[in-house]
């Protein structure tokens, strides 16, 4: 595993990805690469596949074809700490799981409900403080406002400090202000800690000024570049003509 | 077990605790009790109530199924289907072909009738109605110690599981993302649920076990704000329930596994009306 601030990792291969849902082609021969140190925006229609790809790499559905991991010298990784953070989360909420409940029960195998290691916690008070959410450590996540879940959300998946990060229009639902203070600190982490991050966003906007690269999809690759080629391709305006780009 | 016994002699000289049969109760009890309190917490978080209940109404068809097939003892017949019908409502449940709460209605209504038209067959089902409502008080010596194996057994591979589990209850994406092998760890689980449910059934009742799996923790969500606590309420309000249900159903000449639930359920009420807003 790769220390907090250099990565092991270096490059992420997607490879061929198909998934098909009864006679249903969601995603069709999805191929692409992802370099660390590069924020890549995942943008597309809706229903254009973007979060079944994301559940793809995952491997949280079933598909056809691979992901590789290879670190600088060329070698192939097992494995590599992702960390994701959901479009939404749909669990109950009257679950009595406290926010530091959940950041322990990602990182360690002791049951949460019999034992919380000191040291981890302290862990868990950090990586909670460094997202500007230190306060909600007790609280029940249930009961959490929408920026402050998102907040612990990313809280999470960066703790353990991922080396591939993945977000699921990590804004929904957020007010303007805060999507662009949101993406702020994620060009920070993408700076400080060299990590690779895939993000589906619908804003494309704050795409244009945070994203270095961008893959447009639908239910196959249309479109993979810089910001610059993406947006002046073809592609990019028969996708967003009418409403999408004001 | 006579020194079992002696023990509980000394330590708990009660009229109720006298006949051996009620200390054998008693003993059961201890063991039943925290594992479906333990187990319903996890059930709850992953919305599996109903899952819980249609498994119990398949407890018949594992009986039958023993009768048909000759097996000698029905526990074995009971847990071999039970983990068998809860594997495939599981995959049933993840193709998402049909709502759940239909795919679980038609699995539990299937296998209930199966159970009770070969019980039935012949006229003779009067001998098993047993399996409907428990009879704690029946329990043999060998019977606990069956329970006391699998008491331990469930809870190490529970602690196993316990995180992996919780995470999965919240976001599965999320899950994945920490390396859950998300469908195993479930299928783990409702592998723990179905023994634990077929091995406490004789005991407790076809038509109560999925109460006492419930109930508790959902009493215990009520009034708990954090995992430790909403795991020990459940435990505790689990004891507390079935203990004092054993008691009372040995003055009041009533039906154990009834009593228990009817306290169980009590005491829902009563944390509902404290319940953390």
């Amino acid at each position: 595993m790769a220390e907090a601030n250099g990565c092991g990792l270096c490059k992420i291969k997607v490879n061929n990805i198909s998934v098909k849902k009864g006679s249903d082609v969601l995603l069709r021969d999805v191929s692409f690469e992802l370099h660390c140190g590069e924020l890549t925006a995942l943008i597309g229609v809706n229903g254009a596949g973007k979060t079944t790809l994301l559940r793809a790499i995952l491997g949280e559905i079933h598909h056809s074809g691979n992901v590789t991991y290879e670190s600088h010298d060329g070698k192939t990784l097992e494995r590599v700490t992702i960390g994701y953070v959901p479009q939404f989360l749909d669990f109950d909420r009257s679950t009595p799981v406290s926010v530091r409940d959940f950041l322990l029960c990602g990182r360690t195998g002791e049951p949460v409900c019999l034992r919380r290691p000191k040291a981890l916690c302290a862990e868990v008070e950090k990586a909670l403080a460094a997202v500007g959410a230190a306060e909600l450590a007790s609280r029940r996540l249930g009961e959490l406002s929408g920026g402050e879940m998102q907040r612990v959300m990313l809280a999470s998946a960066l703790y353990p400090v991922p080396e591939l990060l993945i977000l699921d229009e990590p804004v929904s639902g957020v007010d303007t202000l805060g999507s662009e203070r949101f993406y702020e600190s994620i060009s920070e982490l993408r700076k400080n800690y060299h990590m690779s991050i895939v993000m589906v966003s619908h804003d494309l906007q704050l795409v244009r000024r945070h994203a270095d690269k961008v893959l447009l999809i639908n239910r196959q690759v249309l479109c993979h570049g810089d910001v610059d080629y993406v947006y002046s391709s073809k592609e990019f305006r028969t996708a967003f003509t009418g409403g999408a780009l004001e | 077990m006579n020194t079992l016994y002696s023990i509980l002699d000394s330590l708990l000289p009660f009229d109720w605790l006298g006949y051996n049969f009620m200390k054998n109760a008693f003993i059961a009890i201890l063991l039943i009790a925290p594992l479906l309190g333990i187990l319903g917490t996890m059930a709850v978080n992953n919305k599996m109530a109903f899952f819980s209940d249609a498994l119990g109404h398949s407890a018949l068809t594992g009986v039958a199924l023993g009768v048909v097939l000759g097996v000698e003892n029905e526990i074995i017949s009971m847990v071999a289907f039970g983990v068998l019908l809860a594997l495939i409502i599981a995959k049933v449940k993840k193709a998402k072909t049909a709502s759940s709460d239909t795919v679980i209605s038609v699995f539990s209504s299937a296998s209930i009738a199966l159970g009770l038209v070969i019980l039935s067959a012949g006229g003779g089902f009067q001998k098993y109605s047993q399996y409907l409502i428990g009879d704690i008080l029946s329990i043999s010596a060998s019977e606990i110690a069956m329970l006391a194996a699998a008491f331990v057994a469930v809870i190490a591979v529970w602690a196993l599981i316990f995180n992996k589990l919780l995470l999965l209850s919240i976001n599965r994406e999320l899950a994945a993302s920490r390396g859950v092998k998300t469908s195993l760890i479930e299928n783990i689980f409702v592998v723990l649920v179905a023994v634990v449910v077929m091995l406490s059934i004789k005991w407790i009742g076809v038509l109560l076990i999925n109460s006492l799996l419930i109930l508790p923790a959902a009493a215990a969500r009520n009034v708990a704000r954090n995992s430790r606590q909403y795991l020990a309420f459940s435990v505790l309000i689990s004891l507390v329930c079935g203990i004092s249900g054993l008691i009372f159903a040995y003055y009041a000449d009533t039906s154990a596994g009834a009593t228990i639930v009817l306290i169980c359920s009590a005491v829902f009420f009563i944390t509902y009306l404290f319940r953390r807003k």
